[in-house]
């Protein structure tokens, strides 16, 4: 520290100059529109590939060569009582019901395996554990997202399958149910990681006052953090559905790819994702085929894109019930 | 007055009548809550040093003093909330009705029943009005709705937010104003029938208008229940309480009739306080 006596007595005045005249502010301008240039890029890239994929799967609804092979129609309905999705045999088939119910039933599995592990680990991290425990397991959970799904994929592939069929003797060994739950492994790191922040980010006011009530831990747990956490839990949740129904190296790895349409878990099935990541590499640019996996896409994001809508305005409608109109 | 009474159960009316013999005798009624050479520690720290003071049935016990005097530590030691809190040691002793809840095999949880709290910081349920004060009741074990719906329309009649609130139980609490959020919390607590209950500057937040009413709340409910009310406001003590403790550095100073202690306080420091020289 310096010695009060050896500090000058005319120190140099720091005081901003005292016009308010706008002087020429060249460099602040310049970084808010590179700043402004980078976000509308990304934006920009976002547009672009939705307008490329609609473009791609407009033929399907406008084209005459295509309408011979396929129409809109004809993807829904059955064909001699079948509904098969056969692109490449000598008579195309090209019935997406099996795809988008193999899509939903993988999906749903994951999320019945996942939800309720991943927030009940998030309440025990964030309303049972110590600190200590906490601030081992919150990273270790997370760092679980970084594993690559193609890892998950084969680790179903091989060692899930295996395990599914020794507990519950599957006919088939790869099947809707291996893929499910590989599929629950993949999210369970994003639901559990959105739901402890959501859980954390409840006030402490409420804990306080639920204690002063006469509440045990349990009941404040149960009665007063989860509902607060409601919103968040709800938001986590859509989160990890639009994870599952958008993986693909899981399930092309592991549900064995057969387009079927029946609910039963132990059947093989065949997801949207791994259709269009199988047969796009092979496919001739511009036949019926190319333009029907394009539609598909388009189907893929314009649901996805549909859930997360709708789960932001239920999201919105239960933070709005609960905290009032304020 | 009178008439009323038919309508309670016998037991009840007998408890009620000695309560309010109790309060229109001079005499001072039994005592309700009472800590012994309490000392109160935060790790190493000293907040609160052998404190000794009864409180007494059906009155208003006012807590002041300077900020950290250690009279809201104090306060959240009588409904053992300093359990929440890591680190903290009671030495000492606090009775409720003799029984000192304290005791190795006292559960905390039921202590908290008895004796609620209400805080500086209005802080009702992001739930509904309605489901704000049902809270206490659904978790002690009550099921019967229309107990329930009884129950809650009398707390929030108590604390004067009935006529405000009937026609919007279902909105959320956290939609009322700044008051009546505090009202609520007041409500809230009485739901569960506290035989003492505890408040922590519960009008420092408010505005002078919703001040007043949680004032005129707090003297209301009196013949109910004993009071016990930490403020920084020392009119206000002298408004709504009948006895005040003066809290300095951690000690009970000197505690005594309110009517007393502000007019003819025994101590130098209560005398410094109160004449506005420090605090």
């Amino acid at each position: 520290m310096q010695d009060v006596a050896t500090i000058p007595r005319e120190i140099e005045s720091t005081r901003p100059s005292r016009s308010l005249v706008a002087k020429g502010r060249i460099v602040e301008r310049l970084v808010e529109g590179l700043i402004k240039l980078v976000a509308l890029v990304s934006i920009a890239a976002v547009l672009l590939i939705l307008l490329f994929v609609g473009k791609e799967a407009l033929p399907v609804l406008t084209s005459a060569i295509v309408q011979k092979e396929v129409t809109l129609g004809g993807m829904f309905a059955s064909r001699e009582g079948l509904f098969s999705w056969q692109p490449v045999s000598d008579i195309p088939k090209y019935n997406i019901l099996p795809l988008l119910v193999g899509s939903v039933k993988v999906t749903l599995i994951a999320l019945v395996f996942a939800v309720p592990l991943s927030v009940s680990a998030a309440l025990y991290v964030s309303e049972m554990a110590g600190k200590r425990t906490r601030e081992l397991l919150k990273p270790a959970i997370e760092l679980l997202a970084g594993v690559p799904s193609v890892v998950i994929g084969f680790f179903a592939l091989v060692v899930l399958s295996s395990w599914v069929q020794a507990a519950f003797g599957t006919e088939h060994r790869l099947n809707a149910l291996v893929a499910g739950l590989g599929l629950a492994f993949a999210i369970c790191p994003i639901v559990f990681s959105v739901s402890e922040d959501a859980l954390r980010a409840v006030p402490g006011s409420y804990r306080t006052a639920a204690t002063a009530l006469g509440s045990s831990r349990s009941q404040t747990t149960l009665r007063v953090i989860l509902p607060a956490a409601g919103p968040g839990i709800a938001a986590a949740i859509v989160l990890g559905f639009g994870r599952a129904i958008g993986e693909t190296m899981i399930v092309v790895l592991a549900s064995g790819n057969a387009a079927l349409l029946d609910g039963s878990l132990d059947h093989s099935a065949r997801t949207i994702t791994a259709t269009i990541a199988q047969e796009l590499g092979e496919v001739v640019v511009g036949s019926p085929h190319y333009h029907v996996l394009f539609f598909l896409g388009a189907l893929l994001f314009v649901s996805t894109f549909a859930v997360n809508f709708f789960g932001e305005r239920m999201v919105h409608g239960m933070r709005a019930k609960l905290g009032g109109s304020r | 007055m009178s008439q009323s009474f038919h309508r309670l159960l016998p037991e009840e009316a007998h408890s009620a009548l000695v309560r309010i013999a109790a309060l229109k005798s001079d005499g001072p009624t039994p005592v309700k809550m009472q800590a012994k050479g309490l000392t109160v520690s935060y790790s190493a720290k000293e907040a609160v040093k052998d404190v000794t003071i009864d409180v007494h049935e059906n009155e208003v016990l006012a807590l002041i003093g300077p900020s950290g005097c250690g009279k809201s530590t104090f306060l959240r030691v009588l409904n053992r909330m300093n359990d929440t809190i890591d680190g903290v040691t009671v030495k000492g002793s606090v009775t409720l009705d003799g029984q000192d809840i304290y005791a190795p095999n006292v559960d905390a949880v039921l202590v908290r029943r008895r004796v609620g709290m209400v805080f500086q910081r209005s802080n009702p349920f992001p739930k509904s009005i309605f489901e704000n004060v049902a809270y206490g009741l659904r978790i002690a074990g009550i099921r019967e709705g229309g107990l329930i719906a009884q129950r809650v329309e009398r707390a929030l009649r108590q604390a004067a937010l009935w006529d405000e609130v009937k026609d919007r139980l279902t909105e959320s609490g956290l939609s009322l104003s700044g008051g009546q959020q505090q009202r609520l919390c007041i409500a809230r607590a009485l739901a569960v029938e506290p035989e003492v209950l505890l408040m922590d500057e519960p009008a420092s937040a408010l505005d002078p208008i919703a001040t007043a009413k949680v004032e005129d709340l707090v003297a209301e409910l009196r013949s109910d229940l004993t009071i016990v009310i930490v403020t920084h406001n020392m009119q206000q003590a002298a408004r709504v309480s009948q006895k005040t403790g003066f809290f300095y550095m951690g000690k009970l100073v000197e505690v005594g009739d309110t009517t007393t202690l502000f007019t003819r306080p025994k101590e130098r420091a209560t005398e410094d306080y109160i004449t506005g020289r420090f605090g």
